[in-house]
């Protein structure tokens, strides 16, 4: 069974509802507090939504300090599938994990709810399962989420198919709609919508399940993904 | 009771202890008149929250409030602070928070200070609100000329605990621990209680020196305080915990001791401070937030110790329990004592329950306004409606512009969010016993009915409530309320008061709901005006099975749009009632009398409904594809806001001005591909039906009104945006 660390900073807050998500998938899900240094044993670790020591100077800019972010890098460097989501995305920008940064929003509110994505590459584990083009709707919920770099990095993202998915309408003034990017490696993803948010239609849109399905790397049952896509 | 003068410290204890704010001493001899029992009921009011038994081993904590006086003096903090304080009362109670809701009331948006206070309002619950990690799941927003200069700043939190970890803010066991945990005490907010909260507001410049008064917020020490108190009571660590509110130390050490008959020494010395040279009374009573205190056995210490460095939250040893003592006659009396050093000089010594139960109760003189007759008379109903159209797409608001700044959707329990009738979450969090159950809650106020008759006004809010939650198929369980009234030294508004109570237990007996907790804000007042009464009623409820989401607002062209509940025919001597309603309101004629209701129509009304979405929340196969209340503005307002959500528009020709724009209680827009079967249940249920018309097409075209779908979504969407300048 795949076992999936959840990351723990104090001031994370969607912690329980990414435990709860891998869970459903079939998943094991553990906490992993921010001063872990052993990842060792993890097929994943998730970084969660939050405001990790209360987003205080700028948001991850303390959470890169926490002792668990050494460990992190050995075990993405490794191969390790790593996941950040919101937070999580913004954490590992600052630690130099994934390229770029999250600004406020152009409209310097906090923007809540649900949001039309459009899959732009399918090379990341988050990606893997969907299909190039496909809209899901799917929560966004923050204060930092536009998307920004320099122009060098942006030509490097295009150029590695880095980009996987893009708004439909841009709601916080990223840059070229990019709503969640990859490393080169494909195995390190961020994004800033909450795809474990979406994992159910009670609750509004299930279309978060074929990211995290993928990220799980559950293989598609008559469905439209390649699971070995990871080139 | 001291048998002598008390010193100047002990006057200080007082002085915050028996203010309005903290002693209720205006309203409690009122308030004692509400209905608070039911089986269910687990905790009632005067506790920190009350608590229901939902069912499924599930306890549901829920608490209303009113930040009104810090919000109109520094909107962004004075909001925040209102979440984070609420937020304390429910997991003291050792619930964690799991949705909380803001009932807002500004000035008229052409008032630059009244766009400052909104944004600034919003900003506060958002900022706080969002980083401590509870969703905001719903709440209201009005706007009327008599908040200009005292706006109103409400907010509910519901929270849920497995029943069996319920627990009350009680000190007990001499030679326990009382922990101070959480932020250092500075000088902020010193008196905010009797300063601010028990005073009304003036034109001079010494609102701008009440500023200091106002308590800043920290969310991050307020989310590890949450999750270290949570686990302490997970494991049993704590005998007893309370909360740091108003009045701060001196209120949180004679409440707990008050409650479990005991005395406490407090050093004044042991109480981390901010900054150097504070006084012992700025110590006891400083509202500096993000604290609690714990009552802790000596063995048990080293591990709260433990697991408070792991949360990185502070924790002192600031008092002692001790047994109380035994008066020459007899009785026990437990002592507040304030030490300089545990074993130093006795700063002051009153008795705990003095402080906490013993405040005077006024019975202040009560006075029917004299206008009141003239104002009757003076009804708007049988008006003539000029232009339906105009009056129509003014009266609509979307509140997006607000709560698309909360997370409204933390926890997985979200099924209906903010902007509908009510709020719909699961049942469900972190720590809970499973259940497939539903809670809803809404909040409602309609101070417009309230000016003119606040007995009625208050009954037709609480019926409103009902409405809303049938509406995403809930029975009502139980109710809380925030009072905000006027200056109480003002005879007229104490009658307001007192009728509004007479009111609210009316209507409480006649739908078998229970007060479970309440808030009473007095002194909202400007210049010497007060506001109109502004009851805001909480209302919890509860779905027996929720697989599916409820119909919501959410017709398909060709669907038959019923109106569900009573009709009234307007005649040449009683024209359809428009008094106190938003239309009549919009026109300047804020006479009149509201309509009268009748419970047993409205219970049946609402029964049916909720029985009919319950079902489809249930997961039956369903024919319903809309459920909408017909509340402020009445059936073109509840019309319009359907047509807008799904840009679907409806025929519904035979409707004239006045049944537009009417309201009055217990009814529901319902749409349907199966008409006939709602028909037939409803008549078995004893509820009246109608066929308005039929859903479809791009025009709105409902009796005199004939406008583009587009048109009034548009209208809708950019009232808010428009008004306050913030077209993104």
């Amino acid at each position: 069974m795949t076992r999936i660390g959840v990351v723990i900073f104090p001031g994370s807050n969607c912690e329980y509802d990414a435990a709860s998500a891998m869970t459903e998938l079939g998943a094991t899900a553990d906490f992993v507090w921010h001063t872990e240094t052993d990842l060792s044993g993890y097929d994943g670790i998730i970084l969660p939504g939050g405001f990790a020591h209360g987003d205080y100077l700028r948001p991850g800019a303390l959470a890169r300090f926490s002792p668990v972010m050494g460990a992190l890098a050995d075990f993405a460097a490794a191969g390790g599938l790593v996941l950040g989501i919101c937070n999580g995305f913004q954490v590992l920008t600052e630690a130099g994990l994934l390229p770029g940064a999250l600004q406020k929003n152009k409209g310097l509110t906090f923007i809540s709810g649900p949001t039309p994505l459009v899959v732009t590459s399918t090379k990341s584990v988050l990606t893997r399962n969907a299909r190039l083009g496909q809209r899901l709707v799917i929560p966004i919920n923050h204060f930092s989420g536009a998307y920004t770099c320099d122009d060098a990095t942006f030509e490097s993202l295009v150029a590695g198919d880095q980009i996987i998915l893009r708004y439909e309408a841009n709601p916080n003034g990223s840059r070229d709609d990019i709503a969640g990017i990859t490393n080169a490696a494909g195995n390190v993803v961020g994004l800033m919508p909450h795809p474990e948010r979406a994992m159910s239609t009670l609750l509004g849109s299930a279309d978060g399940r074929v990211l995290l399905e993928g990220f799980l790397g559950l293989s598609l049952v008559g469905g439209a993904g390649d699971p070995g896509a990871l080139q | 009771m001291l048998g002598r003068d008390p010193n100047h410290l002990e006057l200080a204890l007082y002085g915050v202890m028996w203010s309005e704010h903290c002693s209720y001493k205006s309203s409690r001899i009122h308030l004692k008149r509400l209905p608070t029992t039911a089986p269910h009921v687990l905790v009632g009011p005067g506790e920190n929250a009350g608590v229901i038994d939902a069912g499924d081993g599930i306890a549901v904590a829920i608490r209303i409030e009113s930040h009104n006086h810090p919000s109109a003096i520094e909107p962004y903090q004075g909001a925040a602070t209102g979440v984070g304080g609420i937020l304390r009362d429910v997991f003291t109670m050792g619930a964690r928070p799991l949705a909380v809701m803001d009932p807002l009331f500004f000035g008229n948006l052409d008032d630059a200070r009244q766009r400052w206070l909104v944004e600034g309002v919003v900003s506060g619950i958002s900022g706080y609100g969002n980083s401590v990690g509870v969703p905001t799941i719903g709440g209201e927003l009005t706007f009327d000329a008599t908040y200009a200069g005292n706006p109103l700043v409400n907010v509910l939190c519901a929270g849920a605990l497995p029943v069996e970890r319920l627990v009350l803010g009680i000190a007990s066991g001499p030679g326990n621990l009382a922990v101070l945990l959480g932020s250092t005490t500075g000088r902020d907010g010193i008196g905010g209680v009797s300063v601010l909260a028990s005073a009304g507001f003036s034109e001079s410049a010494d609102d701008a020196a009440k500023r200091p008064s106002v308590q800043v917020g920290d969310p991050y020490e307020e989310k590890r305080l949450i999750e270290a108190c949570l686990e302490l009571l997970d494991r049993g660590l704590a005998v007893g915990i309370q909360d740091l509110g108003g009045a701060g130390l001196v209120c949180a050490t004679s409440e707990t001791a008050a409650r479990g008959g005991v005395g406490m020494d407090v050093d004044v010395n042991a109480v981390p401070l901010r900054e150097a040279g504070m006084e012992p009374y700025e110590v006891m009573t400083s509202e500096s937030q993000e604290r609690m205190l714990a009552i802790v056995t000596p063995e048990n210490w080293p591990a709260v110790e433990a697991l408070c460095a792991r949360w990185e939250v502070r924790a002192s040893v600031v008092g002692h329990v001790v047994a109380p003592e035994v008066t020459p006659d007899g009785r026990s009396v437990g002592m507040l004592r304030v030490r300089d050093g545990f074993d130093g000089p006795v700063l002051a010594e009153v008795p705990a329950k003095s402080l906490a139960d013993e405040a005077p109760l006024y019975d202040r003189p009560r006075q029917r306004p004299a206008d009141l007759d003239a104002i009757w008379a003076d009804d708007p109903s049988g008006d003539t409606i000029a232009d339906p159209t105009a009056d129509l797409l003014e009266l609509l608001v979307d509140p997006a512009w607000v709560y698309r700044q909360y997370d409204s959707q933390l926890f997985l329990n979200t099924v209906v969010g903010p902007g509908r009738d009510a709020a719909l979450l699961r049942l469900a969090g972190p720590g809970l016993p499973a259940s497939r159950r539903g809670l809803a809650l809404t909040t409602d106020s309609n101070p417009r009915w309230c000016a003119l008759d606040p007995r009625l006004g208050v009954a037709l809010t609480l019926a409103e409530g009902v409405a809303n939650l049938a509406c995403v198929g809930a029975t009502a369980k139980a109710v809380v309320n925030c009072l905000n009234f006027g200056n109480p030294e003002h005879p007229e508004v104490m009658w307001q008061l007192s009728e509004t109570v007479d009111g609210l237990a009316e209507a409480c007996r006649a739908f078998s709901l229970p007060v479970i907790g309440g808030n009473v804000s007095l002194y909202n007042e400007s210049d010497g005006a007060d506001i109109d009464p502004t009851p805001v009623i909480g209302l919890l409820g509860l779905v027996e099975t929720l697989v599916a989401p409820p119909p919501g607002w959410s017709w398909r062209a060709g669907d038959t749009v019923l109106l569900v509940g009573p009709s009234r025919a307007a005649s040449e001597s009683e024209p359809l009632p428009l008094a106190g309603g938003r239309w009549a309101t919009q026109h300047g004629r804020r006479g009149g009398r509201p309509p009268q209701i009748d419970y047993a129509a409205a219970a049946a009304a609402a029964g049916f409904v909720a029985s009919e979405v319950a079902a489809v929340c249930a997961g039956a196969a369903t024919h319903l594809s809309a459920v909408h209340d017909v509340a402020g503005g009445g059936l073109a307002v509840a019309l319009a806001e359907i047509a807008s959500a799904t840009g679907i528009g409806v025929r519904a020709e035979d409707l004239t001005a006045p049944e537009l724009f009417s309201e009055f209680p217990g009814r529901y827009v319902v749409a349907s591909d199966d008409p006939e079967g709602v028909r037939v249940r409803a008549s078995e249920a004893g509820v009246e039906v109608r066929v308005l018309g039929i859903a479809g097409g791009d025009r709105f075209h409902v009796g005199p009104v004939d406008v583009a779908v587009e048109l009034v979504a548009r209208r809708r969407s950019d009232a808010l945006i428009d008004a306050l300048d913030r077209r993104p």
